[in-house]
């Protein structure tokens, strides 16, 4: 087993400073440091590093965002902003030298512009509190981060979060307008604009993903889009992932952009089927979902063109929603991937990297080789549109050495998704979870110029330090470490407990589904067993708000 | 290829240390665009070529000298499309139109007519998109990874040839619409998109506030909108995608149905800005603001487009009066074609933004020799 981060003392004269400084403009209620208090904000969904702040900071007003911000830019006390804290990568990981700075409270809709198509939020609103109140209207947000019903806004611009329908829809950076910024010296910036473009440089695409290193949002406009009026969805079942890698690429071929396209593997599906009954066969390799919506004649055409071509490709079955039941259904046990491997399984992993999709065949039997390695299973969910492969290791964290074996396997899988031309992370960030992989993806020039763009933005590195980017010296020793060690390139020096994310210091509650998120619960997998348990109101189309992905 | 960019770093090193600007060039068909030019040439035609191609992922990677007609035509081929419709402005202006008035202000040589060609490079570094943006999205929405020369003549590569990718800053998209103020394009990946199987265009009578209306109702329905534009009276909507839904689509438009060469052609002619309104010598603005905002208060003609978020205007009105109108409509102006850029090209900056733009402009480009004053003067 590898130690969790070492705790950080606090040191209590600065914080006590600190906690002074910021009671002059807020109330008592909104500076914490006491250790009951501070200890619900130790960690994201990456419980496996845990911190505890020296002072947690809620404010209610950008104002006093930016009082924050300028009071600790005069004091240099280093600032981490966090928003629902459901991020997989740790990147809202505090510091106990430093300011947690929750931005729990910015939970309005400010402003809801059906006519332009765009929504003023604040940056603490829920991802899906967002169509959710666009509904109505008959629009929605389109990116639909698996954490959807909890993960804010926020935390979505800090990610660049995608979800399932990326390769139609795109990620948050495809669907943002404008930001509002508090710099760390505690000045407003407009980035972007209610225009489709701005002048100047694009800072809206650098401001996205950049993991809370370059500012804090104070203020998010999105776009909504008119909600599909159709959805049908066929589920194609591969006696040879080879066969169904090609039936991706047939698709694609044919001139369809499908809505999602998902593929999950033999381990995948059984786990599925035996936690919830979505219909999968579990005697076949894989098995392929591929949506289409649109207009109902688009989609008519579409999902015929997509059956000819799976058969075409060798499909040992396959079948097309008859209704909008059914279409749930099928997407229920996608949806139930996550869940159903915390079942079968005391403990899994979730890796998160992107591959050209023509390479997955090879990498899968790659990773099938690896589990033999490693003498750990390994079950594969793929958002088979954009490439992006969650493998999901199973292992059990009670038996010794067996997270450390994950550990090396995850590293494995990443070091493959580079050498196949991909990245380290598709959609859950850095963070400190794979700040080392960042070593073996970019040279150090490129390290540099990533230094140089926060020195842009942040001069005294005091906004979320640490994170994202190493430090070139890191690299070095990562380098050192890895040549010393001769075996693994890459070594993380974290632990994953469990993995089922978890959201802490969180005060809010989902109603109307059966995830409960309040104060600290497992949001990864549903409180009580039955599935499909989400957000749908079978039958009724017009009330679809794109919760079926809730899962990645 | 290696000792094409291994020929440009030298350049770039050379002229750091020597403090002398460089004028990153390729087809030379947007000189016009953008703030003085000046400093020696830095050819980027050199750097031509398809690098990458997979039509089933969706990615197409090239050098930044390639011409966008041979990239259009590689994917023409396997019935793909740059979604964003880049403007080529590849052809020599019709004879009634104005002679590309930018050139009268560079000190450098233009290119011949014959070999003006766009390249993917301009492209990009002018981030200008067509007719299809506010339905599809910008250059910059579909850039993937960009290799680089710095202004340290360093070689660098960020993003990647894959769809979802957030390891470190989204550099790669920085460098969209930058006009080569951070940093000489070497190559970039691009997602593309299949193109549609079916289109038609419907023309309308309109008035201006009518037009506007149409096209932001438009917008809020689920219909395969892919490009609009209001002149004079006349409202012209494309539709694209799987025959049965542009046919059904066309019906709940209604209007009169142009016939598909002469639709071609009028959106070739709106993007390349061949239209009779782009004709005569008189300033060309881009109000770039919210699609709902109302036929702006403006003297001179104005074509709108992208839904109304996109207005051309003709006119020699004060430009300070020009940029509070854009400001007030959520937006900005940008003086795209004019003869006199004194008052500035593009838009203020607040001077928050502006710090942060030359800090990043002295992180790129420390020597500051990158198509200094292209952008803004100071940078």
């Amino acid at each position: 087993m590898t130690a969790p981060a070492e705790q950080i003392a606090v040191d209590l004269e600065r914080q006590r400073e600190v906690v002074s400084a910021l009671r002059t403009f807020l109330p008592e209620s909104a500076v914490l440091f006491a250790q009951e208090d501070v200890k619900p904000y130790e960690c994201d969904g990456l419980t496996a590093y845990r911190q505890v702040p020296m002072v947690v900071a809620l404010p209610e007003t950008e104002e006093q965002v930016c009082r924050i911000l300028k009071e600790c830019h005069a004091r240099k006390v280093p600032v981490v902003a966090r928003g629902a804290g459901t991020g997989l990568s740790g990147g809202a990981l505090p510091l106990g030298n430093g300011v947690l700075l929750s931005l729990a409270k910015f939970m309005r809709i400010v402003q809801m512009d059906v006519r332009s198509r765009t929504a003023r939020v604040q940056p603490g609103v829920r991802n899906l509190a967002i169509s959710d109140a666009a509904s109505p209207l008959g629009l929605y947000y389109a990116p639909d981060p698996s954490s959807q019903i909890a993960c804010s806004i926020g935390g979505n611009v800090a990610e660049n979060s995608g979800g399932i329908h990326c390769l139609k829809y795109g990620l948050t950076v495809h669907n943002i307008l404008k930001l509002r910024v508090a710099t760390i010296e505690g000045d407003i910036v407009e980035i972007g604009a209610d225009a489709l473009d701005a002048p100047g440089y694009d800072l809206l695409a650098l401001m996205t993903g950049s993991e809370g290193m370059l500012g804090v949002v104070t203020e998010v406009t999105v776009r909504l889009l008119p909600k599909p009026e159709y959805a049908q969805v066929v589920m194609a079942s591969f006696d040879d992932l080879a066969k169904a890698g090609e039936a991706v690429a047939s698709v694609i071929a044919t001139g369809i952009v499908p809505a999602g396209f998902e593929m999950m593997d033999q381990a995948a599906t059984r786990a599925v089927e035996g936690f919830v009954q979505a219909g999968y066969r579990t005697d076949v390799a894989a098995v392929l979902l591929c949506e289409s919506d649109g207009t109902r004649e688009e989609v008519a055409d579409d999902i015929r063109r997509i059956q000819e071509v799976m058969e075409k490709s060798g499909a040992v079955q396959t079948q097309v929603s008859r209704d909008e039941p059914e279409r749930l259904r099928f997407w229920a046990g996608r949806k139930a991937a996550f869940p159903a491997a915390g079942a079968i399984s005391p403990d899994y992993y979730c890796m998160d990297g992107t591959i050209p999709k023509k390479r997955l065949g090879e990498v899968l039997r790659r990773i099938t080789a690896m589990e033999e390695k490693y003498g750990l299973r390994c079950a594969n969910v793929f958002h088979a549109g954009d490439g992006n492969l969650h493998p999901l290791i199973l292992y059990d964290a009670n038996e010794p050495g067996a997270f450390a074996r994950t550990e090396a396997f995850g590293a494995e899988i990443l070091e493959l998704c580079l050498e196949v031309g991909g990245t380290i992370t598709g959609e859950h960030g850095v963070g400190v979870e794979k700040i080392n992989q960042m070593c073996a993806q970019f040279s150090s020039a490129e390290l540099a110029v990533f230094h140089a763009v926060k020195w842009a933005f942040d001069q005294e590195g005091l906004l979320n330090p640490g994170k994202a980017v190493p430090t070139l010296r890191r690299c070095v020793e990562y380098g050192r470490m890895h040549v010393h060690a001769g075996q693994e390139k890459f070594r993380s020096r974290f632990k994953v407990q469990g993995s089922r994310f978890k959201v802490q210091g969180s005060r809010f509650k989902v109603q109307g589904s059966r995830f409960k998120v309040q104060g600290s619960s497992n949001i990864g997998r549903p409180m009580n067993t039955k599935f499909p348990t989400l957000n749908f109101e079978p039958g009724t189309l017009n009330t679809e708000h794109r919760t079926r992905n809730i899962e990645h | 290829m290696q000792d094409v960019v291994e020929n440009l770093s030298r350049l770039i090193r050379d002229a750091a240390s020597r403090r002398r600007p460089l004028c990153i060039r390729g087809g030379g068909t947007k000189d016009f665009y953008g703030g003085e030019i000046r400093g020696d040439v830095l050819d980027t035609k050199p750097l031509r070529g398809i690098v990458s191609y997979e039509p089933t992922e969706l990615v197409i990677s090239a050098r930044a000298g390639t011409p966008l007609v041979e990239i259009e035509a590689a994917l023409q081929e396997k019935g793909q499309v740059l979604p964003f419709e880049p403007p080529h402005f590849d052809r020599p202006p019709q004879p009634e139109a104005p002679q590309p008035p930018a050139e009268g202000q560079l000190s450098i040589a233009p290119v011949p007519t014959e070999e003006k060609l766009a390249t993917l490079g301009g492209c990009v570094a002018t981030g200008l998109s067509g007719p299809r943006r506010a339905y599809a999205g910008a250059v910059r929405d579909f850039v993937l990874g960009a290799r680089i020369l710095d202004g340290k003549g360093a070689e660098l590569h960020f993003g990647g040839q894959v769809m979802k990718n957030v390891a470190g800053y989204d550099v790669s998209r920085l460098t969209v619409g930058a006009l080569g103020t951070l940093g000489v394009i070497l190559e970039v990946s691009l997602k593309v998109l299949p193109a549609p199987a079916a289109e038609a265009t419907l023309r309308l009578a309109a008035g201006p506030d009518e037009a506007i209306t149409l096209m932001n109702d438009w917008g809020s329905k689920p219909l395969p909108v892919t490009a609009t534009a209001y002149r004079a009276g006349s409202l012209s909507v494309r539709l694209s995608g799987a025959p049965s839904a542009v046919a059904a689509a066309a019906k709940k438009i209604g209007g009169e149905t142009m016939d598909a060469t002469h639709a071609a052609q009028f959106w070739s002619d709106i993007r390349e800005q061949r239209a009779a309104f782009y004709a005569g010598n008189q300033a060309l603005w881009r109000l770039s603001i919210k699609p709902t905002t109302p036929p702006l208060d403006l003297a001179g003609p104005q074509l709108i487009e992208w839904g109304g978020a996109l207005r051309w205007l003709r006119s020699d009105a004060d430009a300070k009066v020009i940029r509070e109108a854009a400001a007030r409509a959520g937006g900005h102006a940008t003086l795209f074609r004019a003869v006199d850029k004194t008052a500035g090209v593009f838009h203020p900056l607040s001077p928050g933004l502006a710090k942060i733009h030359r800090r990043l402009k002295e992180a790129f480009d420390p020597a500051g020799i990158l198509n200094p004053g292209r952008m803004y003067p100071d940078f």
